[in-house]
């Protein structure tokens, strides 16, 4: 008998067989800012990703790098979080301002769904912002942690350095790529949970953490 | 036999529905659908147009949408192949799907191995089409669905009519009665006070779906996209449903359509751009998951994916017809479409209806029944359609084509088609010059009468009504062109 998989590539090589063509060309320049933002400077891009990230309705706080530690604790205070999961790698400053608060702090050593869902709230880095979508990119490396501890909890106050805000979807792609080769898994977050479900109109906050609180930092 | 453990779906097949223009008839009637579905259409609409309007190259990127897409079509075979090494060297378990029942074994015997009863489901097209839930349900597995239209189209004991928003049909108010009537029988019940606001609905579904996300072993999903070189898989959504299902379960299967690859991670930025503007008119929709099989100590460590054909290479073997494949889900072209906008997704008796849908269906399950004959024909060929497409399907092409396709079927079964027997007819009358005049002069004489009572018909008798049941006809002028030349022009030639 023949194997599903034998049968489905066996189909498929019959169909093409009018298809004695070299392979199609795609028109396509890839990894390069699209259109007019290419000529922004740094701070006019850092600007945008503020702006789209504010449209859809997350929190965003802009702050110097030293000012990082006491937004943070801020953030966590102004929503009522008690309780924090904090991942590896999270700035030592950050995470030392945070106890020093009295916040609960929780270490993943292995926390259930069930766990998760007592906490709080959630502090993590990122990798890439991309300004013109208002997307943060997470890729679970160091400070970001697995991806239940940025979905579980309500309340996910994350930090965004300025250097790492890219134009556009092709540019912080690219800064990505080899880190999706390597296995990663990505999560891209565009604001907060939200639904268009009941006769097309927005809603912030379904399954996902309902507040999304980002911190940018310069300098 | 024992109980149901998920909500029933209305009883019949789908592909046994009424022909679209007798189904088109039905939902017509349906006041409030009409009012739902215009209102839903027309927001949507504008949000796609704004947001479409903001890229300066989006034509670029539509036609690398269509390339890339053409692409891996020509090569299926080869990327296939590669996706396989490639999702097998990263940890998952490769399976391969001739068609529905196969996949639904497939998926049937890997969730008793984990010895689980129940799934929790991020919204999937794949798993739709091939009725995964009803198999399920019958091999006494409850599968639950997670995204907000989708449970409010289980809860409801209803069909999908929509690609993206499947209960576009329903209003805020039909929704609160669904949740307060059902969500109770199937877990946590909605709050008593439960109004209609959207906010609160979209509360209440966090609040039920919340015990079945924390306790789940098992999830499906479908992808949006197959990265051959990766093995990556990618699932774009809004709520954070898929990111539970894809993030706390042990165990991940995924069914695949063998048309969702991309050849490469860079390939990604193209759909990445194209689908949220073209789907939900955002810039960017709320969550995207990429995984690339298993990662220690971070999601599923049992993972698998389910390769599906069901009709796929039988489109692909179709050289117009194949380019139906390129689609990416996005339902841009339900909402600019006047025919779905009016009708709605259920005449098209089919999980995927609107223009993508009458190309689509017809293909993926033949043209052996009467409503899959029928939905070539579900067009007016506005062309609008192919407009908003993010990889350029002709449409309008596609729909000509199959419906080319139908009257060689019909004609192959002794059926009569409406234009067959109406070209017969008249090349008989063009045959001859006096039958000619004294055609003409038929309808004008009924045009002298009803003119200035009536501008066109409704339905006539047969078989003029294999024609008119769908269409008006305008009333004849009360002179033909014939005789407006002899009278104004004494019979030169």
């Amino acid at each position: 008998m023949t194997s599903a998989r034998e049968e489905i590539l066996g189909r498929i090589r019959a169909a093409k067989q009018d298809l004695d063509l070299p392979p199609v060309e795609v028109d396509w320049v890839y990894g390069r800012t699209t259109g007019d933002p290419v000529h922004r400077d740094h701070a006019q891009v850092v600007d945008l990703f503020v702006e789209r990230v504010e449209d859809y309705q997350a929190v965003v706080d802009r702050a110097g790098a030293a000012e990082v530690p006491g937004r943070v604790v801020a953030a966590l205070q102004r929503y009522g979080a008690t309780s924090v999961v904090l991942p590896a790698g999270l700035p030592d400053d950050v995470v030392a301002a945070i106890r020093d608060a009295g916040v609960e702090v929780r270490e993943d050593d292995h926390l259930s769904p069930a766990q998760l869902d007592e906490i709080g709230a959630v502090v993590t880095t990122s990798a890439v912002g991309f300004a013109e979508t208002g997307t943060i990119v997470l890729d679970h490396g160091s400070g970001q942690g697995r991806r239940a501890l940025t979905l579980v909890p309500d309340i996910h106050v994350c930090l965004v350095r300025a250097d790492q805000v890219t134009t556009d979807v092709p540019e912080g792609l690219a800064r990505e790529v080899d880190s999706i080769r390597a296995g990663q898994p990505q999560t891209w977050i565009s604001g907060p949970s939200a639904t268009s479900d009941i006769e097309l109109s927005r809603v912030e906050g379904v399954h996902g953490p309902r507040t999304l609180h980002v911190i940018v930092s310069e300098g | 036999m024992s109980p149901r453990r998920t909500p029933a779906p209305p009883p019949g097949e789908l592909r046994d529905s009424l022909p679209f223009p007798k189904a088109a008839k039905i939902e017509l009637a349906n006041v409030q659908q009409r009012a739902n579905l215009r209102h839903a259409t027309h927001t949507i609409r504008a949000k796609r147009a704004q947001v479409v309007g903001e890229l300066d190259d989006w034509e670029a990127l539509r036609t690398a949408g269509a390339q890339i897409k053409d692409r891996v079509l020509r090569n299926l075979d080869d990327y296939l192949e590669q996706l396989e090494a490639s999702l097998t060297a990263a940890g998952a378990t490769v399976h391969w799907a001739r068609d529905a029942e196969e996949a639904n074994r497939i998926v049937i015997d890997l969730v008793r191995a984990t010895g689980q009863d129940e799934v929790v489901k991020v919204k999937s097209m794949a798993t739709q089409e091939i009725e995964l839930n009803e198999a399920l349900e019958r091999a006494g597995i409850a599968a639950w669905e997670t995204d907000l239209a989708e449970l409010i189209v289980q809860l409801g004991h209803d069909r999908p009519s929509h690609i993206l928003v499947p209960a576009i049909h329903r209003n805020r108010s039909e929704v609160r009665e669904i949740f307060l009537e059902e969500m109770g029988t199937y877990g946590e019940a909605a709050p008593p006070d439960l109004d209609d606001e959207p906010a609160h609905l979209a509360a209440a579904s966090r609040s039920h779906l919340r015990e079945k996300f924390l306790r789940a072993k098992v999830a499906v999903s479908g992808a949006n996209f197959a990265v051959a070189e990766t093995g990556t898989l990618v699932v774009v959504e809004s709520e954070g449903n898929g990111r539970m299902c894809l993030t706390l379960p042990e165990t991940l299967i995924s069914v695949v359509g063998i048309e969702k690859i991309v050849p490469t991670v860079e390939d990604l930025e193209v759909y990445l751009q194209l689908l949220p503007r073209s789907s939900t008119g955002e810039r960017m929709n709320p969550y995207t998951s990429m995984w690339t099989g298993t990662t220690p100590g971070d999601g599923p460590q049992d993972v698998h994916v389910v390769l599906l054909d069901n009709g796929r290479t039988t489109a692909l073997a179709d050289e117009v017809g194949r380019k139906a494949l390129r689609c990416i889900r996005c339902s841009a072209c339900l909402n600019i479409c006047p025919v779905y906008e009016r009708v709605g997704g259920h005449a098209y008796g089919s999980v995927y209806p609107g223009p993508i849908g009458a190309i689509l269906t017809p293909q993926l399950r033949g043209l052996g029944s009467k409503v899959d004959r029928s939905l070539p024909f579900a067009s007016s060929l506005c062309g609008a359609c192919y407009d908003v497409c993010p990889v350029k399907i002709p449409i309008p092409e596609l729909l000509v084509h199959l419906r080319h396709k139908v009257v060689q079927e019909k004609a192959a079964h002794h059926e009569v088609h409406a234009e067959t027997a109406a070209m017969k007819a008249t090349s008989w009358i063009f045959a001859d010059s006096r039958r000619m005049e004294a055609a003409l002069k038929l309808p004008s004489f009924g045009g002298k009468v009803l003119r200035g009572r009536l501008n066109h018909f409704g339905p006539l008798p047969y078989p003029a009504s294999l024609w008119t049941t769908a269409r008006d006809v305008p009333v004849p002028p009360s002179e033909s062109f014939r005789d407006w030349w002899a009278r104004e022009r004494g019979g030169q030639r």
